[in-house]
C-alpha cells in the first residue's frame, strides 16, 4: 500500500489538474456556442472575446464554465469524455468493424510485432557476429552507436513510398520501419551483454577446454539475458512508435496512426485523444508483457532478484 | 546502358567490397589494431565501401532515381540546395529542437530538485514518469499543433513533452546516486541541505544527468522532425521530407536526411563532449 498510495495520489492530482485545465482551454468554444444558443455572455461578440485571456473569460462567465467538460469538439477533452469514447469504440463495437479501436490497434500491433521480431532476430545475429569477429566489431559497432543519434523516423515516409512504388504495401513497409528501430538497441544491448562475463569466468571455461561455441551457449548467452530484456523493452516501445509513424505518410486509413491523422484532419479531438490513449495502453501492455517474460525467464535461470 | 557496361559496374561493386573487406580484416588483426589510427580507419573504410558499392550497384542495375538515387546525385542535390537546407535546419533544429530541449530539460531538472525533498512525491512520480517515458509521445503532436499553431512553437512543445520524462527519471536517479558515507561526511561538517545539494549531490548526479541529456538529444530531433509531418509552415526538415516524398524527389529527401543525420550526430557529440569535461572523475571516462 505504501508503494501504490503515492502513485494513486499523483494520478489523482493529474486528473484533477486535467479537469481544471479543460475549463480555460475550452472557454472560447463554450462561449461561442452559448452565444449561438442565445445565452447572455460577457463580452457579447466573438470579435470582442477573441483577444481576451482565457482565465478572464472564465471568471466573467462562471455559469458557463461547467459546459467546458461536455463540448463536442473541445480543445482539451475532459477525462470522462475520452473514457466514454474509448469504451464506445472498444467494448461496444464489434472487433471487425472499421470504427473499432481494437481493430485499428491490431493493425498497428501486427506491424509492430512483425517488425520487432525481425529486428530482434537480426540484431541478435549481428551482435553474435560483432562479439566473435574483430573486423565486424571494429567496422560495424561505431556505425551502430552513431546511428542511434540519427533521427531514423525521418526516413519513415520515404521508406513507405519507395516500397509502395515497387509494390510492397500495407503491413511490410511499417514492419520494416519497426524492425529498423528495434534493431539497434538490441545490437548495442546484446553486445554489452555478450561481453559482460568477467575475465575469471572466461578463464574458467578455458580451463575446461571449452570451444568458442560452447563458451557462447553456456556462458555468454545466459549472461546476456538481463541486457537483452532491457533492450527488448526499449526496442518494442520504439517498434510501436515506428509502426504508428509509418501510417502517417501515405494517408493510411487503418491503424492507430491513421486514426490520429484523420482525427486531426477532421477536427475530431476526442478521436485523437482516444487513439492516443489506445496507443499508450498498447505500449504499456507490450512493455509489461516483456517485463513478465523477463521476470519468469530470469527467475528460472536463477538470476531473478 | 548496355548489358556489358552494367555487368562491369556490378562486378566492380563486388570487387571493391571484397577488397575493402579484406583490407579491414587484415587491419583488425594486424599488430596496430588497438591504435587510434586503425580504430578510426576501419569504420571509415566500412562507410566509404557502403557508399561506393551503393553508387556502383545503382548505376549497374539501372535503379530508377525515384526509388534509390545514387550518392553522387544526392551530393549534387546538396550542393544545389544549400540555402533551402540551411533554412530548414534553422527552422527545425535551432528554433524547434533546441528551444524545446532547453525548456524541457531545464524544467525536468528543476522539478527533480523540487521533489527531492519529498520522498512521497518521488515514489509517486517516478513510476508515472517511467510509464509516460515509454509511451508513443509522438502521438501528442497533432494535439500540440492544434494548441500552439503550425509554426515552430508547437514543434518545441512536442520536444518538451518528449524530453521531460526521460530527463526527470534520470535526474531523480542521479540525485539518489551519492552514497550514504558521502552524505554522512557532509553531516559531520554540519552542512545545510542546500550546501549538501550543491557541493555533493548535484556533482554526483552529473553522470546520470548527462545520460538523460544524451537520450533527450536524440529524442528531441526526432520529435521536432516528426511533429512537422502534422503541419508546418513551408519550411522545416520534416516538411521538406514529406513534401519531397510526395513529389518523388528522393534525392532531396536523402539530402535532408543527410543534414538531419549530421545535426543529430553533432548535437549528441556536443553533449558527450560537455559530459567529458564535467564528469572527468567518473570511471566511464577512463581512457582504457
Amino acid at each position: 500500500m505504501t508503494r501504490i498510495l503515492p502513485v494513486l495520489v499523483v494520478l489523482g492530482a493529474l486528473v484533477g489538474f486535467w479537469y481544471a485545465a479543460a475549463v480555460p482551454m475550452n472557454i472560447h468554444g463554450v462561449l461561442d456556442q452559448a452565444e449561438r444558443d442565445g445565452v447572455a455572455v460577457s463580452p457579447a461578440t466573438g470579435a470582442a472575446r477573441r483577444d481576451l485571456g482565457s482565465w478572464g473569460l472564465v471568471i466573467g462567465n462562471a455559469g458557463q464554465a461547467s459546459k467546458a467538460w461536455s463540448m463536442e469538439r473541445p480543445r482539451l477533452p475532459a477525462p470522462h469524455q475520452v473514457a466514454i469514447e474509448l469504451y464506445q469504440t472498444t467494448v461496444l463495437k464489434k472487433i471487425t468493424s472499421k470504427r473499432s479501436l481494437v481493430f485499428h490497434a491490431w493493425i498497428t500491433l501486427s506491424a509492430t510485432l512483425l517488425g520487432f521480431g525481425i529486428g530482434t532476430g537480426l540484431g541478435i545475429l549481428l551482435a553474435v557476429g560483432i562479439v566473435h569477429n574483430r573486423a565486424m566489431d571494429m567496422s560495424v559497432m561505431p556505425w551502430a552507436i552513431a546511428s542511434q543519434t540519427i533521427p531514423i523516423l525521418a526516413i519513415a515516409p520515404m521508406v513507405i513510398v519507395v516500397l509502395n512504388s515497387i509494390g510492397i504495401q500495407g503491413l511490410v513497409p511499417k514492419a520494416i520501419i519497426s524492425a529498423y528501430l528495434s534493431f539497434f538497441p538490441v545490437v548495442v544491448g546484446m553486445v554489452a551483454g555478450l561481453r559482460s562475463p568477467d575475465a575469471m569466468q572466461m578463464d574458467q571455461l578455458k580451463t575446461y577446454n571449452a570451444s568458442r561455441a560452447a563458451t557462447f551457449w553456456k556462458l555468454r548467452l545466459p549472461a546476456s539475458m538481463p541486457y537483452l530484456f532491457t533492450s527488448l523493452k526499449v526496442g518494442i516501445a520504439a517498434a510501436l512508435v515506428g509502426a504508428i509513424v509509418g501510417e502517417l505518410p501515405t494517408g493510411a486509413v487503418r491503424g492507430l496512426g491513421a486514426r490520429l491523422l484523420t482525427g486531426s484532419y477532421y477536427g475530431q479531438t476526442i478521436q485523437i485523444w482516444s487513439a492516443l490513449f489506445m496507443a499508450a495502453i498498447a505500449a504499456a501492455a507490450l512493455v509489461g508483457t516483456v517485463g513478465i517474460v523477463q521476470r519468469l525467464t530470469l527467475r528460472r535461470m536463477g538470476m531473478g532478484r | 546502358m548496355s548489358g556489358v557496361d552494367a555487368m562491369i559496374w556490378v562486378v566492380g561493386a563486388f570487387a571493391f567490397w571484397a577488397i575493402a573487406l579484406a583490407g579491414n580484416v587484415w587491419l583488425s588483426n594486424s599488430r596496430w589494431r588497438s591504435g587510434r589510427a586503425v580504430r578510426l580507419v576501419v569504420p571509415v573504410v566500412f562507410g566509404v565501401t557502403i557508399l561506393v558499392v551503393w553508387e556502383m550497384l545503382v548505376r549497374g542495375l539501372n535503379v530508377p532515381g525515384v526509388i534509390l538515387p545514387p550518392p553522387s546525385m544526392i551530393a549534387e542535390q546538396i550542393g544545389q540546395s544549400l540555402p533551402i537546407l540551411w533554412e530548414d535546419f534553422v527552422q527545425t533544429f535551432i528554433k524547434g529542437t533546441l528551444s524545446g530541449y532547453v525548456i524541457g530539460c531545464g524544467a525536468a531538472f528543476v522539478v527533480a530538485v523540487l521533489i527531492d525533498r519529498s520522498p512521497f512525491l518521488q515514489k509517486g512520480l517516478l513510476p508515472v514518469g517511467n510509464f509516460i517515458a515509454a509511451l508513443p509521445i509522438i502521438g501528442t503532436a497533432p494535439i500540440l499543433v492544434m494548441w500552439f499553431g503550425f509554426d515552430w512553437q508547437s514543434k518545441a512543445a512536442v520536444v518538451v513533452v518528449m524530453v521531460f520524462f526521460p530527463m526527470l527519471v534520470n535526474t531523480v536517479q542521479g540525485l539518489a546516486a551519492s552514497s550514504a558515507m558521502q552524505r554522512d561526511l557532509m553531516r559531520t561538517w554540519s552542512a545545510s541541505y542546500w550546501q549538501t545539494l550543491l557541493k555533493l549531490r548535484l556533482p554526483a548526479a552529473m553522470p546520470f544527468v548527462f545520460n538523460g541529456l544524451k537520450i533527450a538529444s536524440t529524442l528531441a530531433l526526432i520529435g521536432a522532425i516528426v511533429a512537422e509531418f502534422f503541419g508546418s509552415p513551408v519550411r522545416g526538415m520534416g516538411f521538406r521530407i514529406s513534401t519531397s516524398v510526395g513529389q518523388l524527389a528522393m534525392d532531396m529527401v536523402w539530402a535532408e536526411i543527410a543534414v538531419a543525420a549530421l545535426a543529430g550526430t553533432l548535437f549528441y557529440g556536443t553533449v558527450a563532449f560537455m559530459e567529458r569535461g564535467v564528469t572527468f572523475w567518473h570511471p566511464s571516462q577512463r581512457k582504457n
